[in-house]
């Protein structure tokens, strides 16, 4: 409890958790409702969304869907520079050397960080859920639709972002440990998250055991269960998946990802 | 004892770094780690953490296993510089540790006073001096009041000033009974300061005594005339040049003999081999 503590205190206090949380909130309001907002009053291109489907994605009782399709990419690829830096950051500062002769076993120390960024994420997925149920309201007001709060419908859509952030967390703390640095962690991260997997689904297209291949990969799981659990019109979303089985896969990751990650730092030596 | 090692080995493919370490530190004293810059100080320390896995041979620090809760928690250590959150204040910064440590906020500000940081405990650690750096390090070893301390080369980058007040902070630690393991590449910093030394060399311990017994006898050196007649006059006396050396401490008793057999005497005065003398033998370098 002492390292959850620890490790919450100094990520609580970080500015770049607050920064990276800002950044995605200001995106998730701009491209799930200020776009959609702009395109609905007056745009000339409205891509193939209808004006039914534009005023459905804004609807407040559809925030969830809104919540979760953002994450797959974008919000994922900006979880998982929040965890490669928390625990990257640490070998150039020298605090996983201050940390581990402290007194806490490595697992402890590592439970510690993994659990302290677990919080972080459930506040960012909560903020975004507020942010956007308040943006949401206000466009709803603004143009006199009739609506209503979400119910408890938004229980999955809100469990499946859950899940796919603590993928990209997963991978991030991956990373983190074993490139043991923040700049090669956050590079590999993001050009695997925005880049390797969207490549991998265009030689899909030609080779089909590399497309069957990109449906399961981190990236291709997440998409997929955000498409099962309502999530549509936004950059990685997918529907080649049942929810269960995306599912499936991403705990898959997690365990894989916080295991070999936990393995590595309790075996390595720390020169 | 506090440490004990029985040769402990740190092998990188075929490369050494600590070969066949046997020492042992006893409570209430600070011993001093000596050795020039590679020779395996570091490493050492940081099996004793258990931050590096020994390659073979055993360490036990206070009874317990290196780098097991039990040994860490009464152990406080500063490593090859300190290692913070550039973010956080040195307050903060010592809050996160005493949560990982399992003290409370009470100990904070005792180690904060001990160091005298009190007054910029708020600022944050980036904007610390290299002095203040190392003694928010010291603050955060002395957290739970440990039963030894490890400090690798305390006083790395520190100006004049700077490492007469950790010396002086070492100082005033040790006088409270405080068991220190001081690793360090500055002779005069460990002559100063230590009760007894380990010379590490290559990676093997060279030598493992008090500093006295380290610099030897005391020898006279004595310049006379003539200088042959002194010779002779004193037994076991060494001629060197125009300069006797003798290993005898009465230097009065010496002076009367040369004095009443007419021997003009010019100069008397002890010759003793430094900490650093010794250690260029012991190691090799210089």
């Amino acid at each position: 409890m002492g390292s959850v503590k620890a490790e919450l205190l100094r990520l609580w206090k970080w500015p770049a958790t607050w920064v990276l949380i800002g950044v995605w909130l200001v995106m998730s309001l701009t491209f799930g409702y200020l776009f959609n907002y702009l395109a609905l009053n007056g745009g000339t291109n409205t891509r193939d969304l209808s004006q039914q489907q534009l005023i459905s994605s804004m609807q407040p009782e559809n925030v969830g869907a809104a919540v979760v399709r953002g994450l797959p990419m974008f919000g994922g690829a900006i979880i998982l520079v929040l965890a490669a830096l928390a625990v990257g950051s640490g070998y150039g500062w020298g605090t996983w050397k201050t940390t581990l002769t402290a007194g806490p076993r490595r697992v402890s120390a590592m439970a510690g960080t993994v659990g302290a960024l677990a919080v972080i994420v459930v506040v960012l997925v909560a903020l975004t859920f507020l942010v956007d149920l308040g943006a949401a309201i206000t466009v709803a007001s603004l143009e006199g639709w009739d609506w209503s709060l979400p119910g408890t419908a938004v229980v999955e859509p809100l469990a499946a972002s859950l899940l796919i952030a603590a993928m990209w967390t997963g991978f991030g703390v991956f990373l983190g440990i074993v490139t043991k640095g923040p700049a090669l962690a956050v590079g590999l991260g993001l050009m695997w998250a925005i880049v390797t997997e969207n490549l991998l689904r265009g030689v899909g297209a030609l080779l089909g055991p590399v497309e069957s291949l990109t449906k399961v990969l981190p990236g291709g799981s997440a998409g997929n269960l955000a498409g099962a659990v309502g999530g549509s019109g936004a950059p990685g979303v997918l529907n080649d998946l049942g929810g269960t089985t995306a599912a499936l896969f991403l705990v898959g990751y997690v365990v894989f990802f916080l295991g070999t990650a936990t393995l590595l730092k309790v075996r390595r030596d720390l020169v | 004892m506090i440490v004990t090692t029985e040769k402990l080995t740190k092998r990188y493919g075929d490369r050494a770094v600590v070969d066949e370490v046997s020492l042992s530190v006893r409570r209430g004293e600070v011993y001093g780690f000596l050795g020039p810059n590679g020779a395996g100080k570091t490493t050492t320390i940081r099996m004793l953490l258990g931050l590096v896995q020994p390659t073979s041979g055993s360490a036990r620090v206070l009874g317990e296993a290196p780098g097991t809760p039990k040994a860490l928690l009464k152990v406080g250590s500063l490593i090859e510089g300190p290692g913070f959150y550039p973010y956080l204040s040195g307050r903060d910064n010592l809050r996160v540790h005493a949560h990982r440590r399992g003290v409370d906020r009470t100990h904070v500000e005792a180690a904060l006073e001990q160091v005298d940081l009190v007054g910029a405990a708020n600022e944050k650690f980036r904007r610390y001096s290299l002095g203040m750096k190392q003694r928010l390090g010291v603050a955060a070893a002395l957290l739970g009041q440990p039963e030894l301390l490890i400090l690798d080369e305390p006083t790395n980058g520190l100006d004049p000033a700077g490492m007469a007040d950790m010396r002086d902070l070492v100082r005033a630690l040790a006088a409270q009974g405080q068991t220190v393991l001081l690793s360090s590449h500055l002779l005069g910093e460990v002559e100063e300061i230590c009760d007894r030394v380990g010379v590490i060399s290559q990676g093997r311990l060279v030598a493992e005594s008090t500093v006295e017994q380290l610099r030897g006898d005391t020898v006279l050196l004595i310049r006379a005339d003539p200088i042959e007649k002194a010779h002779v006059l004193i037994e076991g006396s060494e001629l060197r040049g125009d300069v006797l050396h003798v290993r005898e401490t009465d230097a009065g008793a010496l002076i009367r003999t040369l004095v009443h057999a007419d021997v003009d005497v010019r100069e008397v005065r002890p010759l003793r081999r430094t900490l650093e003398e010794v250690f260029f033998e012991m190691t090799g370098v210089a």
